[in-house]
């Protein structure tokens, strides 16, 4: 794609779409780190996720900010309209991402004190591998503006869904099995729920990627696994 | 600027004429469907040896706005010149290819070209008000067209005055001076002007161009207003104006209609790569 004739405009729309990549690598971050925690354990690494929560906050305000200042004095069209758009969407997708790896750090806490749940925590794992590969490959897809990486990206949610259904069984095995752990599994049934979560905005992100690209939007039905019929 | 150019001489119009060449518009597919006003078929238009246009084919949809966009040069101005024959003042200037209004070609032997013009009312760039008072301006073209008695023009002049949105600045002074109105003044006035013989069509090349934003606005909502009656093409420089005013857009660049569609869509998923880059203001 040819430049800008003004130069200061193609500037503000490429610093617009770092800050949104620069704020998807913070995020993913953070759902690494919060994955990290719940698994090995890690109070501190939890308390550090909670902490850092802000920055996110603070990056999605500054790319709304600055998305709207372009809108109001670039009057963007086309591709550059979509791109606009498009970052002020995604940064607010990330920063619910955001708060959920917080949530899920904020459970963790509570988690460590009671036993640990060995069975329950690969797959807890499992689960949120799965989200991160997702969320990281839907955030390439966008820095490298490969619409066929995010396509694949919406298209495999249903994997999610699976893995989740699955530890809802589980989860429900144990607390049926040892009233005890009950606490601890409902707080897990959360971060179970808070991972899959993860996974729909990374497909919401996979959407907005797709129509910033093409200009469509995506139509066909996701295939997708009832939480409910799966819990009966 | 030569009157002939712009209006018409004195002849009178036969209305049976006038009734032949209106007839009911067809549906076009181009349009998705909406009656289509004008139909442009292989238009190529030569100043000299010079080729101006190449095989451009549009449908302009009747009651509907339709902006023509490009870069300078690009031919806009010279296709909206076609649509009213104003090509034919130009000397050298050739125009082949069919142009139809409601299905009757205006480039026919048999269609007088004032007459046509007359239909086909135009606003150009700088406001021209004729040297002559405010009611004036407005009677002129009734009076060379016959087309009201002298109880009627009265009326005539005040309703398109209104329509033009002129009517309450300019109602105690009528018999003032028209060049003694502001430039969105007299734009407007121009209008009426154009509205008052009952036009079909009216072409507006940059209408704005000379106008601050306030008055920008005002022929903006006179556009607004009267596209459900009238079919309206524009020119216009700024994307922004063509994305505020019309339905639909056609971007024309280097002579070729590079590609036509709804408003809404050109201006957030244009097909053309070339139209990307102009509306994005990539263009070199």
């Amino acid at each position: 794609m040819s430049e800008h004739i003004v130069k200061s405009y193609e500037d503000e729309l490429n610093t617009l779409m770092a800050e949104c990549a620069r704020m998807g690598g913070l995020a993913e971050a953070q759902v690494a780190d919060a994955l990290e925690a719940v698994v090995k354990r890690d109070a501190t690494l939890a308390e550090t996720v909670i902490g850092r929560d802000g920055r996110l906050d603070a990056l999605e305000a500054e790319i709304e900010r600055k998305a709207i200042k372009l809108i109001a004095l670039r009057q963007p069209m086309a591709n550059d309209l979509r791109r606009t758009v498009g970052a002020m969407k995604i940064a607010g997708n990330l920063e619910r991402i955001g708060d959920l790896a917080k949530n899920i750090a904020k459970r963790t806490v509570v988690i460590i004190e009671a036993e640990p749940m060995t069975p329950l925590t690969r797959a807890i794992e499992r689960l949120g591998r799965l989200v991160l590969t997702r969320l990281k490959d839907v955030l390439d897809s966008y820095t490298a503006n490969e619409v066929e990486r995010a396509v694949s990206v919406w298209s495999r949610d249903h994997e999610v869904d699976e893995h989740y259904n699955s530890l809802f069984r589980e989860l429900l095995t144990y607390m049926m099995g040892d009233p005890r752990t009950i606490t601890a599994c409902a707080h897990l049934l959360f971060v179970a729920k808070n991972f899959e979560r993860i996974g729909d905005h990374a497909t919401n992100i996979a959407e907005i990627v797709h129509y910033e690209i093409t200009g469509e939007e995506m139509i066909a039905e996701r295939p997708k696994t009832d939480a409910f019929a799966a819990s009966e | 600027m030569n009157l002939r150019n712009t209006y018409n001489s004195g002849n009178s119009m036969p209305s049976d004429q006038l009734e032949a060449a209106i007839q009911p518009a067809a549906a076009s597919e181009a349009l998705g469907g909406a009656p289509v006003k004008i139909a442009a078929r292989d238009v190529n238009v030569f100043y000299g040896e010079k080729q101006a246009l190449f095989d451009v084919a549009l449908d302009v949809g009747a009651q509907a706005v339709t902006a023509l966009i490009g870069p300078s040069g690009c031919g806009k101005s010279t296709f909206l010149r076609c649509i009213n024959r104003m090509n034919d003042t130009i000397p050298g200037c050739r125009v082949l290819g069919r142009i139809e209004i409601d299905g009757a070609d205006v480039n026919d032997r048999g269609l007088d070209p004032v007459l046509l013009r007359a239909r086909v009312g135009m606003v150009f760039q700088k406001p021209n008000p004729f040297p002559k008072s405010i009611f004036e301006n407005v009677a002129y073209g009734l009076r060379i067209h016959g087309l009201a008695n002298k109880s009627e023009v009265g009326d005539i002049v005040e309703a398109s005055l209104k329509r033009a949105g002129l009517w309450a600045e300019v109602s105690d002074r009528l018999h003032a001076s028209g060049s003694s109105l502001s430039g969105g003044q007299q734009q407007r006035l121009v209008i009426a002007r154009a509205i008052a013989v009952n036009p079909e069509v009216i072409l507006m090349d940059e209408p704005c161009s000379a106008l601050d934003p306030i008055a920008t606005a005002r022929i903006e909502e006179l556009i607004d207003e009267l596209r459900t009656q009238y079919c309206i093409v524009i020119v216009t420089h700024s994307m922004a104006q063509a994305a505020r005013v019309s339905q639909r857009t056609a971007f024309f660049h280097m002579g070729k209609l590079v590609e036509a569609g709804r408003t809404d869509e050109m201006f957030t998923n244009p097909r053309d790569s070339r139209t990307q880059d102009y509306i994005t203001g990539r263009f070199g």
